[in-house]
């Protein structure tokens, strides 16, 4: 009995997965592969054309979530290393108000703060209609309805999920190692390079992770700050799951994205060495 | 060489786990839910049996409603029936996704009335049997007082499955402080002038009607070629840079906080925002608009039928479609209205006798047989088209 406990334990956490990953997962698959309509019911035909007719519809809308996703998480990455940098080593007793603060904002839906986006950059609003009125721009200048203001809402969105991995990363060197280093003529710059920042890739390895899928396939960002060509795959997906009821397409699609980003992932992880990827995983 | 051997065990799990795995999806199906239309004594004898439970739940959407609630409470005071008011849908296709999947599994939406737009949603929730039919004899208020018009839909000749809730007209909504000139014309939304400041919508079949209307086609008459050179005239629009972004409902902040100069706008909305006393105009297009029908109906499963019923043929009496249309500002089904606001305006005083004087004469509260010559319904679709209507359309605003 007492060996099974820790199964037994475990027990709830597995099923949880079943039925919430693992069938529904089952369930879009076999979608994914069947042809009809909702009016008159879909049969599976195992028609793996779904696939090829998703991607060549939408393939431009799939690569440029890819883009925007990868440029979100690149700023995040330029914005959030330093400030969790920062908070780690040089946040002393107030760390935990630092973070606080960084988290505030997301005490707001996600929704409502991008909304509040759209009024701030909007192209008469506080900020904008301020600049024009001292001149300072030109009349028909405007952010709202460009890739610009696309990938900044995702940037703002997810940078909090970038900024705490790698702080519990920052967090965990030891002052010493660096002293150590120093005492062995180290520059700080050296120092940093080839002590501090390998002893947090595995907070980057997270912290990417966790910003570059959800980053990749959010559809609200597109919606509320995007223009006539910021589609990203996300909106397709809505639009062919809510409006067309295409739920093959729509499954297939999900499907893709999926894969695209698991793969995106692993070769990520290679680049970066797998025991980073299990240990940033074990945390 | 070596004979294969037996099938390793591991192999034959995986085998098996295959195969499962392969039943599994076979076994996923969607079933179809197509409903033959209901037989007349069938539906004589579901209402036959529907009793009095002094309860309904009304689904509706935003802005639908005075505040006060005042006709629901006196639809309390005079039946008895207490009701909770759920401002729950935002947009046919977003609510009618939600919904199908609870209706298919026989589940009940926890609504007995809800609201919907004469579309591509209504008529699949038609299709679907979703909507409970309705029973006339138990409609006299609807008979007595709905315009003629309200009783002739296409989308539901008869009025067997839904009635009218309001009509709206989608034109052109025009920012003043920024437009110069009086806009008369749906190729103002096409003219470079306005560059980067033209606000379309991104529901397939409102711009597919506007994509018509440039080109001088009737979208009820229209075909297939007809929406494949509208689809063209629009993607030219948004390609030479006209077009800022397909709104859905944000279109009217945009457009009035001026990041958009003129854009398809719903009369309503602009109504409301006049006074409020921002800068906005509405027009509907020499060359024609849409006209839209939001419909009550009762889905299948709701759990108090008859209760609701009383409160969609309550409505139907004037003076109760007069207090709602005055806070709504559309189309009222019930012609009544406008001499019952018209009787108020008289008894008025200052700012509201000028308001509901403006409304009374307003054409796009109570437009005239005119008006409805220039209004168009939007593209009526079955199954099939839609399947080649929707994709036409959503590569233009979904690029």
């Amino acid at each position: 009995m007492r060996r099974l406990t820790p199964y037994l334990l475990a027990l709830p956490s597995w099923m949880w997965l079943a039925i919430f990953l693992v069938v529904p997962m089952v369930a879009m698959a076999s979608v994914s592969l069947q042809t009809g309509n909702a009016i008159d019911g879909f049969a599976m035909t195992f028609s793996f054309s779904n696939y090829s007719d998703a991607l060549g519809r939408y393939s431009t809308q799939l690569l440029r979530s890819l883009l925007y996703g990868g440029m979100a998480t690149a700023a995040m990455l330029v914005i959030g290393y330093p400030v969790a940098y920062w908070i780690a080593f040089k946040g002393g007793r107030r760390k935990s108000m630092y973070l606080f603060l960084i988290l505030l904002p997301f005490f707001v839906s996600f929704v409502l703060r991008t909304i509040s986006w759209n009024f701030l950059l909007s192209d008469n609003g506080i900020l904008f209609g301020t600049l024009k009125g001292w001149g300072l721009l030109p009349d028909d200048f405007h952010v709202l309805a460009t890739a610009f203001a696309v990938v900044g809402g995702l940037t703002y969105n997810f940078l909090p999920f970038m900024i705490l991995p790698i702080y519990v990363a920052l967090e965990r060197v030891d002052p010493r190692v660096v002293e150590a280093a120093q005492d062995l003529y180290a520059t700080r710059a050296a120092a940093f390079r080839r002590v501090v920042l390998p002893l947090s890739l595995p907070g980057v390895f997270a912290g990417v992770l966790m910003t570059f899928v959800p980053a990749t396939a959010d559809p609200i960002n597109a919606a509320i700050l995007g223009g006539t060509a910021n589609t990203m795959i996300g909106n397709i997906i809505q639009t062919e799951y809510l409006t067309n009821l295409n739920y093959p397409t729509a499954s297939a699609l999900s499907f893709t994205l999926m894969a695209v980003l698991l793969v995106g992932i692993f070769v990520y992880a290679r680049a970066l060495g797998t025991e980073n990827v299990l240990e940033a995983a074990a945390r | 060489m070596n004979p294969r051997p037996h099938l390793p065990r591991r192999d034959a799990f995986r085998i098996a786990g295959l195969s499962a795995a392969g039943l599994a999806l076979a076994a996923c199906g969607v079933q179809g839910q197509k409903a033959a239309p209901p037989k007349a004594d069938a539906v004589q004898d579901f209402w036959s049996k529907q009793t009095k439970h002094g309860k309904v739940v009304f689904a509706n959407w935003p802005e639908y409603m005075p505040e006060d609630q005042a006709p629901l409470k006196k639809f309390q005071e005079a039946t008895g029936i207490s009701y909770e008011y759920k401002e729950v849908i935002q947009e046919n296709a977003e609510f009618f996704g939600k919904a199908e999947p609870v209706l298919r599994a026989g589940q009940s939406l926890g609504y007995d009335i809800v609201v919907m737009t004469n579309g591509i949603h209504l008529q699949n929730m038609i299709q679907l049997g979703y909507a409970v039919p309705l029973d006339h004899s138990k409609l006299p208020n609807f008979a007595a007082n709905a315009g003629q018009k309200y009783k002739e839909r296409a989308y539901d000749p008869g009025n067997k499955y839904t009635i009218p809730y309001t009509s709206g007209v989608t034109g052109i909504a025009y920012n003043t402080e920024h437009v110069k000139e009086d806009i008369t014309s749906i190729q103002s939304l096409f003219d470079s002038k306005y560059k980067g400041r033209v606000g379309m919508m991104a529901d397939a079949q409102e711009i597919a009607n506007f994509g018509m209307f440039a080109l001088g086609i009737d979208p009820e008459k229209s075909t297939e070629a007809d929406w494949r050179k509208a689809g063209d005239k629009l993607k030219e629009q948004r390609d030479a840079g006209l077009v800022r972004k397909y709104y859905d409902q944000s279109y009217i902040d945009a457009v009035s906080k001026g990041d958009v100069w003129l854009t398809m706008a719903w009369s309503g909305d602009v109504f409301q925002r006049q006074l409020a006393g921002e800068p906005v105009k509405f027009v509907v297009p020499e060359e024609g608009g849409t006209i839209w029908t939001d419909n009550m109906l009762i889905p299948k499963g709701a759990a108090n039928p008859l209760d609701a019923l009383m409160l969609m043929d309550y409505l139907y009496q004037p003076a109760v479609a007069a207090e709602l249309d005055e806070f709504i500002q559309y189309v009222t089904p019930v012609p009544a209205v406008q001499d019952l606001l018209k009787e108020k305006a008289k008894t008025a005083e200052g700012e509201d006798k000028k308001a509901l004087e403006d409304m009374v004469n307003s054409p796009l509260m109570f437009p005239t047989e005119a008006d409805y010559a220039k209004l168009r319904g939007y593209t009526p679709l079955d199954n099939k088209q839609q399947q080649i209507f929707n994709p036409i359309f959503q590569s233009v605003t979904q690029a």
